[in-house]
This record gives C-alpha cells, sequence and structure tokens, in this order.
C-alpha cells in the first residue's frame, strides 16, 4: 500500500489513487470527457488529459455469478460486474452484495489484498441494499 | 470486386480426439487434402494464412510444408482469424499478388487438456485491471454479454437454450459429431451453472481437430476435382480486448464485418439458405443473428424459438452441429468455412440443405471481440 512504483508509468497515479482509496480517472483539458483506462491523451479530441478523482458512485451495467474458481484470492460464488460510473466509464469489478442488480445504484468501496494497492469493488450506494435508479 | 476469387479445396483434420499426430501434420494431411479437391498440390502454393500455429506461424507452417510464400499472413483474430484470411486472400488474389492461398488450423487442445492459455506480461493492463476480479476467461465475458442481453431485452436462458438444441439436432445428423445423443432445452438449462447465466451446455466443446483451404483464381479453380465455390463478400472488424471497453454489450463487431460482406456480395439475409455462425456460446449465435440482420436488435430471443435453426428450420444454421455438439479445436472458424462449402456442393449428406445457394460463415474471436463474414455462393 502505498507502493507508487505500481503499476505501469500510465497507470500509476490510478493505483496511488487506490492506494488512498480514491477511484481516480482521466478528463480532457479540452472537450472535458473522462476516460479509463488510461491513454496518453484524450482518445476524443487528441488533446492532453488530467486525473481526476471520480464521485466514486454509478450503476450496475451488467453481472454474472462466477460459480468456478479462478483465482485464490476469490472464494465461488462472487459476483464479477461492469460498473458504469456517472462519469462514463466502466470498469470491471466486483459486487459486494449477491443481490446488487442490473440497473442498481452502486458506490466504490476498496478491498485490501496482499500484493498491491487496494482493488476499487462496488457496493449498495446506502450500503445496506439497493437503491434502484 | 470484379475478378473473381474461388474456395477450390477444403478438408477437416482428424478431429475429436487426435493423440497420434501432431498440430503440424495434422495442417500437413489436411492441407494435401484441400489442395487435391482444387487440382493442386503444396507446390503450387504461394499463399500461407494461419493462425494458433505458435510464433510466426506462417514461418513455422510454410517450413514444415516446404513453401516459400509471396504472400504470408499470421492475423491473430482470435477464432474470426479464418473468415478473416479469406478476406484477405481475396483481396490478394484479386490483386494479382497470391495465385494458391492456403489457409489452415489445427489445435489438440482437448488431447494436451486445456484450451492455449493468453501469453501476458505482469504488468499488462489485463493482468493490472481484469485479472484480480476472477472474471474466468472467455466465459466470463460471454456470461457479461447474455446477462445485459436478457435484462435488456428480456431474452431468456430457455432461448438459449433452444439454440443448443439445434446444434444438437444437426450434429445427429453427422456421423462425424463428437457427441450425437438427444439433448432437450430442459437438459440444458438442468447443466452445470458456470458463470450466470451461461450454464456447461450453453458451452461449446473442447476437442482437437482443424482444417485447409485453398482460395485461388477462376483460372486455377477450373482444374479442381470438385465444385469450386465462389467467395462474394468479406468483412471484418473488432471492437474491444477488455470487456470494459465494449462499447454496447449487446452489438458486436459482426454488425460492421457482415455490412461490408453483404454489401460487397449484393445480398440481404433473407438471401441466405445456410448460416454457419459462431457457436462457441448460445449467446454468440444470438447476438450474430441480430448482428448480422437476419432479426432486429433484441429479437434474437424469439426468432430462435421453434427450431428455427435446426433441420426443416427456416434458418439452417450450425449445419455440422457446430462448436456445441460436432467440434470446437479453440478455434472453430475453419471448420465453419468447410461446412458452408460442403453444403454449397451438395455433399453434406443426411444434413444436406436442399438447392443451397448462398451460404454465410461468421467468425467470431476473442471475448466477442473480433468478428468476420464471409458470403460464399454456388456459381
Amino acid at each position: 500500500m502505498g507502493d507508487t512504483s505500481f503499476g505501469d508509468a500510465l497507470t500509476a497515479p490510478f493505483w496511488e489513487g487506490t492506494a488512498q482509496r480514491e477511484l481516480r480517472i482521466q478528463r480532457c483539458t479540452a472537450c472535458g470527457a473522462h476516460q479509463f483506462y488510461p491513454r496518453p491523451f484524450c482518445l476524443g479530441c487528441d488533446a492532453d488529459v488530467i486525473w481526476v478523482t471520480a464521485r466514486g458512485t454509478g450503476v450496475v451495467y451488467s453481472r454474472t455469478t462466477v460459480r468456478i474458481p479462478v483465482t485464490p484470492a476469490l472464494e465461488p460464488p462472487y459476483v464479477v460486474a461492469l460498473v458504469e460510473i456517472d462519469e462514463g466509464p466502466r470498469l470491471l469489478t466486483v459486487l459486494t452484495d449477491p443481490d446488487l442488480a442490473i440497473g442498481d445504484r452502486v458506490r466504490v468501496s476498496w478491498r485490501q489484498r496482499g500484493n498491491g494497492p487496494p482493488l476499487p469493488v462496488f457496493s449498495p450506494v446506502d450500503g445496506d441494499g439497493k437503491s434502484g435508479d | 470486386m470484379s475478378t473473381p476469387v474461388y474456395i477450390a479445396g477444403v478438408a477437416e483434420t482428424a478431429l475429436g480426439a487426435v493423440p497420434d499426430q501432431t498440430e503440424l501434420a495434422m495442417v500437413a494431411l489436411a492441407a494435401r487434402e484441400a489442395l487435391a479437391e482444387a487440382g493442386l498440390t503444396l507446390r503450387d502454393v504461394d499463399g500461407v494464412f494461419v493462425n494458433y500455429m505458435g510464433e510466426e506461424g506462417s514461418v513455422q507452417v510454410a517450413e514444415y510444408l516446404g513453401i516459400t510464400p509471396r504472400y504470408a499472413d499470421s492475423t491473430d483474430l482470435g477464432g474470426a482469424a479464418f473468415e478473416a484470411f479469406v478476406h484477405h486472400a481475396m483481396v490478394a488474389v484479386a490483386a494479382g499478388r497470391v495465385e494458391v492461398a492456403l489457409i489452415a488450423h489445427a489445435s489438440r487442445q482437448r488431447s494436451r487438456r486445456g484450451r492455449s492459455t493468453m501469453a501476458v506480461d505482469d504488468l499488462s493492463l489485463w493482468n493490472q485491471l481484469d485479472a484480480p476480479f476472477g472474471l474466468p476467461a472467455p466465459i466470463g465475458q460471454y456470461a457479461l454479454i447474455a446477462a445485459r442481453h436478457l435484462h435488456q431485452f428480456g431474452t431468456t436462458e430457455t432461448q438459449l437454450a433452444e439454440i443448443a438444441v439445434a446444434a444438437r439436432r444437426w450434429a445427429a445428423l453427422n456421423p462425424k459429431a463428437w457427441v450425437r445423443d438427444p439433448l432437450t432445452v430442459e437438459d440444458v438449462l438442468a447443466s452445470r451453472r458456470i458463470a450466470d447465466p451461461l450454464k456447461k451446455l450453453d458451452c461449446c466443446l473442447i476437442t482437437d481437430g482443424g482444417g485447409a483451404l485453398v482460395v485461388t483464381t477462376a483460372a486455377r479453380a477450373r482444374d479442381a476435382a470438385k465444385r469450386a465455390i465462389r467467395v462474394l463478400g468479406a468483412g471484418e472488424s473488432h471492437t474491444h480486448w477488455h470487456i470494459a471497453q465494449m462499447p454496447d454489450l449487446t452489438v458486436s463487431a459482426g454488425a460492421r464485418s457482415a455490412r461490408d460482406a453483404f454489401g460487397m456480395a449484393g445480398i440481404v439475409p433473407a438471401d441466405v439458405d445456410v448460416l454457419q455462425p459462431y457457436d462457441s456460446f448460445t449467446i454468440t449465435v444470438l447476438m450474430a443473428l441480430e448482428d448480422l440482420g437476419f432479426c432486429a436488435k433484441g429479437e434474437g430471443g424469439p426468432f430462435v424459438e421453434g427450431g428455427r435453426l435446426g433441420p426443416s428450420g427456416a434458418l439452417p444454421a450450425m449445419t455440422s452441429g457446430g462448436g456445441l455438439s460436432y467440434c470446437h479445436p479453440g478455434a472453430l472458424g475453419l471448420l465453419l468455412l468447410v461446412e458452408a462449402v460442403r453444403q454449397l456442393r451438395g455433399e453434406a449428406g443426411e444434413r444436406q440443405v436442399p438447392d443451397a445457394r448462398i451460404a454465410v460463415a461468421h467468425g467470431v474471436g476473442g471475448f466477442m471481440s473480433t468478428a468476420s463474414t464471409v458470403v460464399l455462393g454456388r456459381d
């Protein structure tokens, strides 16, 4: 944690953010579009980008319950999802609440791991159930 | 394209479980057989197109076969590479850069126990951003696509199961199919859940197999021992590598590849007599039916009901039994083309679609990442 050398040159700011429980994405200095994962410039208009901290909220775009073992870090069954954050980009992630459905509002939370900075996972916005949206 | 281009020979490798041949030997035997159909030999080949044959695949295969090509292509579009190779070969032959193009593939993933693994370096975006979340590749990506389709359009798991049942009914008519025993929708629904909504019987087989195919000029095709089949159109595209980057989980790259292929051929979906969609998973077929225009977006579920894709259905599809029941050697694209050609020649035996004149083979690769479409016609 706090290991600023994690990732590659372009993703390091993202991982520095997760170490501080911040979900960082890129924003274009010209057109204002957000993008993730990071690129050296805006894919929409070629202009320079800066790092910003996302609000950390979004909507479940799709989800699947994985019922086979894939990684020692996750005991099946668990839920892998695509979350579309409010700024626009989608993230592959894990949902902490198996009852979350497509369309539900979610908020980023953090999962510690032994071999790198915390991972952004997503939980119900109100912390105890589905908000729907 | 004004210069006519033909598929003049096709062959399967040994299929199913192949303990006694190397992949290169499988390719060599299939190449000889396909070239014999075309009235040609390995000495005539001046273009080599392969995928999944190791590092610098065309180089390894050409050396093994004693070919010094004028044109070589090892483009990795996953399972869609082979329809894309027909596209590339069509362009190269029409441009006069190649006369006899050999497309080939073989895999012993079953005998070797497991699909080919992806080589990824520790700092790849994949390892940083995808791997930690435990999505089993590739079924997890297809499951996310299927889940979104179910949510957005009301598609049901029963409708997906109909696709697996249609493939099995065709397989029952193909003596080379790996599994031929009867299958019901209930069987599919009761099979082991792997990544919701996909179950074991929504997934393709894991078998050995492969094939070879010869693309050539009208002049060379005139020597063919069997009827040469004209390449009427082709197209290819891809949309993403990481599933989070797929622009719309309900629209595949097939929308673009088919538009180019059908446009070039001057056909519409209603003209297609027999369809060979890439059936890696049931959802792959459902999306292809929509993206190729056989039905409107979102209507794939109702479209496949009532056995429409099966024997005696309105749209004969997966007529070999497909990847779901006939053979899936890691990459299915070449075998789709072999079956399409055999249907157009009228040599498909019990599973022959009567008077098939136009066939479409549609490859899909990666995580529904790549697509390539070939329209074939009997002159």
